[in-house]
């Protein structure tokens, strides 16, 4: 469970990015920040793993107060996480394996073929054992994003960050992108944050969503409530969504 | 950012590098790496920009000295101490810092842009430390052999200048080469030119790390890279020449 407490974070300008955010993202669930390109999304993932400092408030990893820590604290903090970045951020001079393999090199005691087999064992995972031996700048964009999410859960992370997994995918890419999140955070129990402007996946793996408008806490509930929120920039965000008007061309076909 | 903003965070980034790597391993691996990249690879154009030089300057030497008064060792006398003194260690490393400084510019600003270096931050590695440590040390490691392969190569050039044109004769470049050897000007030469493989390639490494944007902002810092550790390097270079040979 990561708590957020009165957070708020401006940079060298001096406009409130973020503006006293106060969130709970629970374990073994998938936790979403929704809301407009610019809203803040990225900052406030940035700011609760300590890439950005906030300029108030405490955010707490089970009880372990991140914004509390110096930088050696940090750094093993750090080594619990798992995280997706928006580009995937595979490293183009090493292969899908090294990729995967790079945080064991790294971190781990193990021998070179045990960590092979764990790196193997995390692509089989997501699907991806054809293309161990392939480099990131080969193959598609779904299939990166898969070598990325294995390269986050090699270590066993007890937190999962993902920044906009489904950006550059198809929509039938991004839903079996999203399934797959969902998946790993149910079995091995992480709590997961996913950052994202998709209603799709809101609509499918929104356990908990927090819609973020202008730098502020706009709504908290789940994929269930989301339809009734009584949040009027909530709904113009759902009402502009593609699958919004599916659903609503697809009611007045009905009715004809 | 003014002047002095970029020398603050340039020392801030040289103290995040400038430590213990987390794993010995990992950096002798980067570090290899390294070696085969901005050593190896650089070979080539060293000792083919070197005898070409070594021949132009044995010509024009020998046109200089024209004169009957003067020795006829003179010239090549002064082929090896313009090779020693400044070409093999301050010239080839402003060539290098165009090879050797965009590469290293560019890769880390790729890297920067498409968030790998944040993913090495988040997992808990310090990647000044990881990425830019292991170009430094092995660009410093392997710049005294590059100039060494340069004097000899360019003192080649000479001779084969004297061997197959009537410029110069051969007798006269091999006494004029050896006569009056100073070993500090090797040592010189030496010191001078790791001094500016730290320059390059810190400062490479400084304005590939601090990309903000996107591909065009990769090759401008790229561009700025090379251009202001060109700059540095002679700059440098006077000072150096004052403080070791006078
Ligand atoms: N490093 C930064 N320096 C200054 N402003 C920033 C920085 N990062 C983000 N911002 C600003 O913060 C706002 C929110 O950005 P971001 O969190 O990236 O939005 P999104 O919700 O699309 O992820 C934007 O207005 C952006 O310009
Ligand atoms: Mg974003």
């Amino acid at each position: 469970m990561i708590e957020v407490k009165d957070v708020s974070k401006s940079f060298h300008d001096g406009v409130k990015v973020l503006d006293n955010i106060n969130t709970v993202f629970e374990t073994g669930k998938t936790n979403l920040i929704i809301g407009q390109s610019g809203s803040g999304k990225t900052v406030l993932m940035k700011s609760t793993v300590g890439i950005h400092k906030v300029d108030q408030g405490h955010i707490l990893y089970d009880g372990r107060d991140i914004t509390q820590m110096n930088d050696h604290q940090i750094k093993m903090m750090h080594r619990e996480i798992g995280m997706l970045f928006q580009g995937s951020a595979l490293f183009d001079s090493m292969t899908v394996l090294e990729n995967v393999m790079f945080p064991l090199d790294m971190f781990s005691d193990m021998n070179t073929e045990q960590k092979r087999a764990r790196a193997i064992e995390c692509l089989e995972r997501v699907d991806l054992k054809r293309a161990i031996d392939l480099f990131p700048a080969e193959i598609s964009g779904g299939m990166q994003k898969r070598a990325a999410i294995a390269r986050a859960i090699v270590l066993n992370p007890k937190y999962l960050f993902c920044d906009e997994p489904n950006s550059g995918l198809d929509p039938k890419t991004s839903l079996m992108i999203d399934r797959l999140i969902q998946e790993i955070t149910h079995e091995f129990n992480i709590t997961t944050i996913i950052n994202t402007h998709d209603m799709n996946s809101v609509m499918e793996i929104g356990e908990n969503i927090v819609f973020i408008y202008k730098g502020q806490k706009g709504w908290q509930g789940n994929k269930d409530q989301v339809y009734d929120t009584g949040c009027k920039p909530l709904e113009d965000l759902i009402f502009a969504s593609e699958l919004y008007k599916k659903i609503k061309k697809a009611h007045f076909t009905l009715k004809e | 950012m003014n002047i002095i903003e970029h020398v603050g965070s340039f020392t801030k980034l040289m103290k995040l590098t400038l430590t213990i790597p987390d794993r010995w391993s990992m950096f002798g691996r980067q570090y290899l790496r390294e070696i085969m990249k901005l050593g190896i690879d650089s070979v080539f154009i060293d000792i083919i920009i070197s005898l070409f030089i070594g021949m132009a300057i044995t010509i024009q030497m020998k046109l200089n000295m024209s004169n009957p008064v003067l020795p006829g060792y003179l010239t090549g006398l002064a082929v090896r101490d313009t090779l020693l003194l400044e070409f093999s260690p301050t010239i080839l490393c402003l060539i290098l810092a165009g090879k050797v400084g965009s590469n290293i510019a560019s890769e880390i600003g790729t890297m920067r842009i498409t968030e790998q270096i944040d993913a090495i931050d988040i997992m808990g590695i310090n990647s000044a430390n990881y990425l830019i440590l292991p170009k430094i040390t092995a660009f410093i490691s392997v710049i005294p052999s590059l100039v060494i392969i340069s004097i000899f190569s360019g003192i080649l050039g000479g001779y084969g200048v004297a061997e197959f044109t009537d410029t110069i004769t051969v007798t006269e470049y091999t006494q004029g080469i050896q006569y009056s050897f100073v070993p500090f000007y090797v040592t010189y030469a030496i010191i001078k030119s790791m001094v500016f493989a730290f320059i390059i390639s810190s400062v490479a490494s400084y304005y590939g790390y601090t990309v903000k944007g996107g591909a065009l902002e990769v090759g401008k810092n790229s561009t700025k890279a090379v251009v202001n550790s060109s700059i540095i390097i002679l700059g440098s270079n006077f000072m150096l020449t004052k403080l070791l040979l006078t």
